[in-house]
């Protein structure tokens, strides 16, 4: 037999979540020792609207990095850098703040048909 | 103040890939308070609700700074023995970073259920902040009544119907009852203006004693409004004085934006599903009274304030 692994302070088993994991290896009393790891957890799987960046129009601004509760609007340097699709959920907030309307939403299913038939036509 | 390029330079302490629904009002209201801890190490405690149990999802954290769980009823108490073990700590010299220690509640978790621990950590004197995330409901079981949602309001405990017009209560003013605890800082704001909200985050972090913030975040779901729409409805709430800006520091009572127009509280209530029957034949006498309770509640508010006591012309 196994001794139990009690885990005391170690968190070593919560870097890699797997599926058969027991009861044996979660951390004593639930504790999480890699500060922000949902970063690795994707949420942007949820979204039916995209947004669309416009460059030309895009003043930096950053009032859509303000109100994304996604934290999904990456800045660098104090700019509009990218959108972190893997977490955006697609509601829209941003493209109704920006004062210039730089940020367009588009359909995922819209987008995808747009994919495949650009496939189809290569 | 510093300027948005500026703040995107801090350390994210929310991170994305947390459960909250699409466009949820929680997410960046506490964006925008940990963004005004700027430099500081920050300690986060939380009540129970949609935000606790959206973002710590074991084994996920989206707290990028150390957290810790607390039942529903006592995420003052939680924090506030946070604070004093620190304290120990610092004395004996165990410790020698510095923290601010910030605790997270819902309406439910901070009006109703978790009002006795809170009062005591204020009471107490702890070196900590209290941000209260007002939906105005237990949207997190369902959509429950509180005593923060308002008058008129449909949620599964209080129905609109053919018996009741929605709740009938008008709701607590929970600000001013943490002002008269006599802490250092208490303020109420919104999130349609950031510059408000990470003022008075910012001032409640360096506040020596409790601070208390009361932030308007509206929840999808249960107001049954527009999601991309939350910044509007926020600043409806502002100007038709349903959700006054103020703040009371040391005991000194502060209006931070005092409406131009009378904005008539149905530009509030027309966006949002579960006022819908209010805009039904009968049921008139209900927006009035709400009319009638605002009114009353911002000439109380200006002559606290000492501001001369009108209502803003029509």
């Amino acid at each position: 037999m196994t001794p139990f692994n009690r885990n005391f302070g170690q968190g070593k088993r919560t870097k890699a979540v797997r599926p058969d994991m027991n009861w044996e290896e979660i951390t004593k009393a639930g504790n999480v020792y890699e500060p922000g790891n949902a970063n690795t957890y994707e949420t942007g799987d949820w979204r039916t609207i995209r947004p669309v960046w416009n460059k030309d129009r895009c003043i930096h601004c950053l009032i859509c990095w303000r109100y994304c509760p996604d934290a999904s609007i990456i800045a660098t340097d104090g700019k509009f850098d990218s959108f972190d699709y893997k977490h955006c959920k697609g509601c829209g907030i941003c493209a109704n703040v920006c004062p210039v309307h730089a940020i367009d939403m588009f359909s995922e299913d819209e987008m995808d048909r747009q994919k495949e038939a650009k496939r189809n036509e290569e | 103040m510093a300027t948005l390029k500026e703040l995107s330079k801090f350390e994210e302490r929310f991170v994305g890939g947390h459960r909250l629904c699409a466009g949820c009002g929680h997410g960046i209201s506490v964006r925008m308070v940990l963004n005004a801890a700027e430099d500081y190490n920050v300690v986060v405690g939380c009540a129970t609700g949609c935000l606790e149990v959206a973002s710590t999802i074991y084994p996920y954290t989206a707290w990028n700074c150390s957290f810790i769980h607390s039942a529903f009823e006592n995420a003052g108490a939680t924090i506030s023995g946070v604070e004093a073990a620190y304290k120990s700590l610092k004395r004996q010299g165990k410790i020698d970073k510095d923290f601010k220690f910030v605790a997270f509640g819902g309406d439910g978790g901070t009006y109703d259920i978790g009002f006795q621990s809170l009062s005591g950590a204020m009471e107490r004197g702890h070196n900590m902040v209290y941000v209260c995330l007002d939906n105005e409901a237990y949207m997190n079981t369902g959509i429950q009544r509180s005593s923060a949602t308002p008058m008129g309001a449909d949620t599964t405990t209080s129905p609109a119907g053919k018996v009741i017009p929605g709740k009938q209560q008008p709701r607590k003013d929970l600000t001013a009852i943490m002002a008269a605890h006599n802490i250092p800082y208490a303020a109420q704001t919104s999130i349609s203006n950031w510059q408000d909200v990470h003022k008075k985050a910012k001032k409640a972090f360096d506040v020596e004693g409790p601070a208390f913030l009361n932030i308007l975040s509206p929840c999808p779901r249960g107001w049954r409004y527009n999601t991309p729409d939350i910044v509007e409805l926020t600043k409806i709430a502002v100007e038709t004085r349903f959700w006054p800006l103020y703040e009371v520091e040391n005991g000194k009572w502060k209006l931070n934006y005092k409406p131009k127009k009378y904005v008539p509280i149905e530009e509030f209530l027309k966006p949002q599903g579960r006022f819908r029957h209010l805009f039904a034949p009968g049921n008139e006498h209900v927006i009035k009274a709400i009319q009638e309770e605002i009114d009353n509640r911002w000439l109380a508010l200006l002559s606290r304030c000492g501001e001369p006591q009108e209502l803003p012309a029509k």
